[in-house]
């Protein structure tokens, strides 16, 4: 059940993800882009876990190489995207 | 109320803050507050994570945050706009290989033993993590122009590649069904995705590289919802996906842009390449003076950057002579091809950062109804989108890709180094034009050198 009830949510959220953007003019082409992939460093929710957990060496190791490199995913991606917008003015603005 | 039910409920609310925060980045207006929506978005799922019973020692999570926001803020602060697209890459292949490490380090988590679907999904997560990992690398090094970026091929590539993807299926399989954290299909599995991503990207040229990196995007999101099945959690899911599918669609776009299939740029590197005719001609050349001249009395002027304009740093120029050019009573504009430069709306960030505003930039489909009104179209440093080959030579590797028909303006400056051809290899019969002017240089001393006749 749980998986039919993971796939549900995949599903949706796949919909969801085209309704959303299927009409971005091309000036915001890379922030969406930069923005998205911050998105995508959502890994490190489950990074703690492996990285936390009272598990062997090696999975600390492993989860802690994979806190590292998701929390450069979101920092590095969100700062980007937000200093990027930062320059894209408005005649009026 | 128990800590897991408020975990969860937090996790919706930040699924909602991502959707929300990707629905304002659709509008130039809400976009930037769009960004912090999302940015809050996951700094609740992050600290919802972090209540989880299973986490007993900190001390590794506080490091590894620590290290990874000081790398990513620092990178964020420093990449020049000009770079961009390596940087987007790099942490694009950050990301995915997190889904890798996440995904392999569930192996070790929990005492019992792993159920096939858990081991598949595990199996998923190291493949997609894995060539996004070494596809973004090697994107970076084209990009940076630290690898040759021209498409690299060799006998037997496709029997390799095709090797490759049987040994990637066995090994998954193998895994699958006897899944241990020290299996050696497990590490054959890994080596095979990373070894993948190298093959994957290393045949695609410079110029196709915004389809690759958007197309990286989306795998950077597919590998996070992997990864999400694996560990079971919501958030990875719903993130990951709409991540995926917002990178399927702009992919699709570049494409379009190209008129393209996504096939075809992918594996095109090792098809056979058509031959453009050969384009013959005499170029007319043209001082910055007489260029000066004509734009002088010019009402309506319309700018095409391409990549030349980021190499040679000339934005800021640009942007200076479009300024004067306005105060000399000319309407200015920027026509931006949706596959200009290296990564999607690169051109567009450039612009912006030399304080062009967003309403000038027009795109493709709104300048090509009136550029026969336009008087002087300058063409800097781009050559394929505005290839007149691509409408009328059927030959030609780019026939049927839509582009800006600077041909049919008034009249077209070309700012171009040389005589070189472009990236493609096409010679680009608009530089015989009978309206073409080429002023040849550094684009960013010829704007220069145009704005300071203005000067006098």
């Amino acid at each position: 059940m749980e998986l039919v009830y993971l796939t549900f949510i995949l599903v949706l959220s796949i919909f969801l993800g085209f309704e959303l953007i299927s009409k971005v003019p091309a000036t915001l082409h890379t922030p969406l882009m930069s923005g998205a992939n911050a998105i995508s460093g959502i890994t490190l929710a489950g990074a703690f876990l492996a990285a936390g957990a009272s598990s062997p060496e090696m999975a600390s190791w492993l989860g802690g190489a994979a806190v590292t490199f998701a929390t450069i995913n979101v920092v590095g991606g969100y700062l980007v995207t937000d200093r990027m917008l930062g320059m894209f003015k408005s005649k009026r603005g | 109320m128990s800590i897991e039910l408020i975990a969860n409920l937090a996790y919706i609310l930040a699924s909602a803050l991502f959707i929300f925060g990707l629905k304002m980045l659709g509008s130039p207006a809400t976009a930037r507050r769009g960004n912090l929506f999302s940015s809050l978005g996951m700094l609740i799922a992050v600290v919802a994570a972090l209540t989880d019973q299973q986490i007993v020692s900190f001390e590794v999570i506080v490091g590894g945050i620590v290290l990874g926001s000081i790398i990513g803020a620092l990178a964020a602060r420093l990449v020049a706009m000009t770079s961009m697209p390596e940087m987007v890459a790099l942490f694009n292949g950050s990301g995915g290989a997190s889904s890798l490490l996440v995904g392999w380090a569930t192996l070790y988590v929990g005492s019992e033993a792993i159920p096939t679907f858990t081991a598949s999904t595990v199996a998923l997560a190291i493949l997609i993590g894995g060539v996004t990992l070494t596809g973004s690398l090697i994107a970076y090094g084209k990009l940076s122009e630290r690898i040759n970026s021209a498409p690299w091929t060799f006998a037997g590539q496709r029997i390799f590649n095709g090797l490759l993807l049987a040994g990637i299926v066995v090994s998954a399989v193998l895994f699958a069904m006897n899944p241990t954290p020290d299996s050696q299909y497990l590490y054959a599995l890994i080596v095979l995705a990373l070894v993948l991503g190298v093959m994957a990207v290393i045949p695609i040229g410079g110029a196709d590289m915004p389809v690759v990196i958007s197309l990286l995007n989306s795998y950077s999101g597919l590998a996070a919802c992997a990864a999400g099945f694996a560990v079971n959690n919501n958030v990875l899911i719903v993130a990951g996906s709409l991540v995926g599918a917002s990178g399927i669609i702009l992919t699709n776009i570049m494409c379009k842009a190209m008129n393209r299939s996504l096939a075809n740029v992918l594996f095109s590197g090792f098809g056979s390449h058509k031959v453009a005719k050969a384009v013959e001609g005499e170029v007319k050349p043209i001082s910055v003076e007489d260029a000066y001249y004509i734009l002088e009395a010019a009402s309506n002027v319309c700018f095409v950057p391409g990549y030349g304009m980021a190499v040679a740093q000339a934005q800021h120029v640009v942007k200076e002579l479009g300024q004067i050019l306005e105060k000399n009573g000319c309407e200015v504009s920027y026509a931006i091809h949706p596959v200009a430069g290296r990564m999607p709306g690169h051109m567009n960030v450039l612009l912006a950062e030399a304080d062009v505003p967003y309403e000038q930039l027009v795109e493709m489909d709104d300048i090509n109804p009136r550029i026969e009104n336009v008087d002087v179209a300058i063409v800097i440093g781009a050559n394929d989108v505005v290839n007149p080959s691509a409408r009328e030579d059927s030959d030609s590797p780019i026939y049927g890709m839509p582009i800006i028909n600077v041909d049919q303006a008034r009249t077209v400056f070309v700012l171009k180094r040389s005589m070189a051809s472009g990236f493609s290899g096409v010679d680009n019969p608009l530089f015989f034009g009978e309206n073409t002017r080429m002023l040849f240089g550094d684009a960013k001393e010829s704007i220069s050198g145009v704005i300071s006749e203005f000067g006098n």
